[in-house]
């Protein structure tokens, strides 16, 4: 083989191994790390898988934060004004969240159907939503006013 | 009034920007030097105008005239000086100008620094930076225009500013970032000049580098700012969440990090020219992504401000003009057929088209695991992806990076002796072992990914200490030596060892932080990593716009020594009605320790979040390390001496390499 086909070749093979290898451990880390999100209506009617790990949205409802004295323990109920789901957390919450606030939060859905959140995401601006939020409140309020 | 000047200014400047956008470019085409040379006059102008409208904004911030909209909505009279001074490019209005004023300021420097060049390329690359500007100056004008008033009726006080943006880091970490950001359309320009122009020859990346290695530099110092940011003012501790906005500036900057090493070679070697035109555009369009991104809040950040949708629309179709534009050039113009310097597997040249394509695919893992969760939306599914995969893939990813640079330093241009290359293994691995071993060990617990992150990072700090060990023998000493190798030789050197004193800090917080979240009340002690913290206790205080809770926590070593007392708080911005948290911090080397107030519970006790992070102060430590070697690249000698005989004395020497290799051709020689 002539040095230059030679040199072609083997910038080819570097590249398609290189990009190969990558692509192929990109697909299996995307595939190990998507969280699907879940409104708290999909999660009453019990489409949100148990034991995996989820994202679960909503406004936090006025009133049902419930600290314990003598821990970190904290639950509260999360809405979208159509369904309700009950979130248990352990540790210091965000500065932004608020009773009325919308807030993500991440973790597992137990065997009764309490979300056993290990995150609790709120946003830097206070008038900001997340879409995901944004989209189930509308979600829920277009279900309402078709009944 | 003064509102009104400064939309003036910049309705004005816009102007100017059309003019710098066609006569230079027209000029170019046409060779008509008098047209050509309104380039630099009118980049000139363009700047005073932006910069007189960015100084009536700030004024109107100092004097507290809420009648203006923006400023109603981002400052308030009670907040300090110079936070109404940083609320300028606080919000999306205000950053957008700043953007626009940073733009216009390379365009200037630009135009002020390219004695040595043909007229026509500057007409060129001043005239394509125009119109990039025409693109933003539009957009602030239509969509986000700073000066809007309330009227007649205005309120009597303004909103005051995001609190977590009150703050040392937010005054210098945008502007910062934008001139990493922004400069990279310089590079962009250049390219795009290069093509324009049929002139793709060595000496176009001889000009842009320097520029690129600048606007690098900015984004380097820009991107850790932000990561110290958020690691005290957050009051988490962390330091790098994967959010789409912070992947919004790693994207350029690891495309930037190609195209400094592409221009390289281009320059040197006069070898993949094509690819480094193409890196030009690819890195500037992804500043561009980042920016619609950011601004349009398509994703969910926690950077994501309230955004409106049509900003998002005319952004997006900015970026679609830009890059498809300039990828249409690029096709058209690309030369067809491509220089015949050969090189062999063991060149430099190889190492560092190694180096370009584990870092385009860094960029897009980087870019795939941001837009994947927009894709996924318009299938149907809402998800996000989560830190690990972007871990995983760099935990992957970089290992092989370095391990190749650290080899990579010992090639040469066009080929490398045999054997010595691999003679350089075993020495390497020898001293990077041994040590990799040890740091586990010292730190108490065994993890693979510290080994294998230690050891890249002592393999490449040796490579470079080895290399520079050679090049420095001289007859006068190890530091005349030293001393009188090239600035762009240090610069290299200071660079690579701040990528590895970053892998260092990232590895080791990363592994061996202990974080506790503990309920405490005065007279509670926790203990954390060996260290006591007690919680003496807790007080209010008033500060000039927010009220607050401040607590004294006490920390003693294992001897039971007081180490320091720390104070954070937890306040209230009254306009706002924001709480947010000061986190208490002891800074070292070798470890921070970290604690932020959570929120009371019950009577005088408090959630506390107690931390321990070893090395963290080493990722922001390497950046300025690296920062510092691309700043020294770009002093070296042969830019400052660089004359208009002597570039055009290196292409011809290019020119003549390329001949005698084969029979070179330059694209587009027609004219």
């Amino acid at each position: 083989m002539n040095p230059k086909r030679k040199q072609r070749l083997l910038a080819v093979t570097f590249i398609v191994f290189g990009v190969g290898a990558a692509v192929g451990l990109a697909l299996f880390a995307l595939s190990q790390n998507i969280n699907l999100f879940f409104n708290p209506t999909q999660v009453e009617a019990g489409e949100a898988p148990v034991d995996q790990r989820i994202r679960v949205g909503g406004m936090v409802v006025e009133g049902s934060v419930n600290r314990d004295p003598n821990s970190l323990a904290v639950t509260f109920d999360l809405t979208d004004y159509q369904g309700v789901v009950t979130v248990a957390y352990t540790g210091i919450l965000p500065d932004l969240f608020r009773e009325g606030q919308g807030i993500v939060t991440q973790g597992r859905l137990d065997a009764e159907g309490i979300f056993q959140a290990d995150e609790v995401l709120a946003k830097h601006d206070e008038n900001y939503m997340p879409p995901e939020i944004q989209r189930a409140v509308d979600k829920a309020n277009r279900a309402e006013t078709s009944y | 009034m003064i509102a009104e000047l400064g939309h003036y200014a910049l309705i004005l400047g816009f102007c100017f920007a059309i003019l710098l956008s066609t006569i230079p470019l027209v000029g170019a085409w046409m060779g008509d030097r008098v047209w050509m040379r309104l380039s630099r006059p009118l980049a000139g102008g363009q700047f005073i105008l932006v910069l007189g409208s960015f100084c009536a904004l700030s004024l109107n911030f100092l004097l507290d005239d809420f009648s203006v909209q923006y400023v109603a909505g981002n400052s308030n009279s009670l907040l300090p000086w110079y936070y109404k001074i940083s609320a300028v490019w606080g919000g999306h209005e205000g950053s957008l100008l700043l953007w626009a004023l940073i733009l216009t300021g390379w365009t200037a420097a630009v135009a002020k620094f390219s004695k040595s060049l043909p007229l026509d390329m500057v007409a060129r690359v001043l005239g394509v930076m125009g119109l990039v500007n025409i693109g933003f100056m539009l957009f602030i004008l239509m969509t986000s225009n700073p000066f809007l008033r309330y009227l007649p009726s205005s309120p009597q006080d303004g909103a005051d500013l995001n609190p977590l943006l009150q703050d040392f880091g937010l005054i210098v970490h945008p502007p910062m970032l934008y001139m990493g950001y922004v400069g990279f359309s310089v590079a962009f320009a250049f390219a795009v000049a290069a093509l324009l122009g049929g002139r793709l020859d060595a000496a176009w990346a001889r000009w842009s580098r320097p520029w690129t290695t600048v606007a690098w530099s900015f984004q380097t110092l820009g991107i850790a700012l932000g990561s110290w940011w958020a690691y005290y003012e957050l009051g988490w501790g962390g330091w790098w969440f994967w959010d789409p906005v912070e992947n919004a500036s790693l994207m350029p900057w690891l495309a930037g990090t190609a195209l400094m090493h592409s221009l390289a070679v281009t320059e040197k070697r006069g070898v993949f020219k094509s690819w480094t035109v193409l890196l030009a555009i690819f890195t500037f369009s992804l500043s561009l992504l980042g920016t619609f991104l950011v601004r349009s809040g398509i994703l969910t950040s926690v950077h994501a401000f309230a955004s409106d949708p049509e900003r998002g629309s005319f952004v997006l179709a900015l970026l679609i003009v830009t890059i498809g534009g300039s990828l249409l050039l690029y096709a058209l113009r690309a030369p067809v057929v491509k220089s015949h310097i050969g090189f062999s597997e063991r060149s430099r040249e190889i190492f560092l088209l190694l180096n370009n394509i584990l870092l385009m695919v860094a960029t897009l893992t980087v870019l795939g695991g941001t837009m994947f969760p927009l894709i996924a939306e318009y299938a149907g599914y809402e998800v996000s992806v989560g830190a690990p995969y972007f871990n995983l893939m760099f935990g992957f990813l970089a290992p092989v990076l370095v391990l190749i640079m650290g080899v990579g330093i010992y090639s040469h241009w066009k080929d490398t002796p045999a054997g010595t290359l691999l003679r350089k293994v075993p020495p390497l691995a020898v001293i990077s072992l041994p040590l990799a071993l040890v740091v586990p060990w010292l730190m108490g617990s065994f993890e693979w990914m510290v080994v294998v992150g230690m050891f890249i990072a002592v393999w490449l700090t040796v490579a470079t200490a080895l290399d520079v060990w050679a090049k420095s023998a001289s007859r006068k000493g190890r530091l005349q030596g030293w001393l009188k190798t090239s600035r762009s030789y240090k610069g290299m050197v200071l660079g690579h060892l701040g990528l590895a004193v970053t892998i260092v800090g990232a590895t080791l917080v990363s592994h061996y932080t202990v974080e506790k979240d503990v309920r405490m009340a005065p007279g509670t002690v926790a203990e954390v990593a060996g260290y006591q913290f007690k919680f003496l206790s807790v007080g209010r205080k008033q500060g000039p716009n927010y009220v607050g809770d401040k607590a004294d926590i006490q920390i003693l070593d294992g001897d039971g020594d007081v180490v320091t007392t720390l104070h954070p708080e937890k306040r209230r911005y009254v306009v706002s009605d924001n709480v947010m948290t000061e986190a208490g911090i002891s800074p070292g080397l070798l470890r921070d320790l970290y604690v932020s107030l959570g929120e009371p519970v019950g009577e005088q006790a408090w959630a506390v979040r107690l931390q321990y992070k070893p090395f963290v102060r080493w990722l922001w430590l390497g950046a300025i390390l690296m920062t510092w070697g691309g700043l020294l690249a770009v002093a070296d000698r042969r830019y400052r001496m660089l004359r208009k005989a002597s570039s055009e004395k290196h292409s011809v020497d290019i020119q003549a390499q390329e001949n005698r290799s084969a029979t070179g051709v330059t694209a587009g020689g027609a004219e």
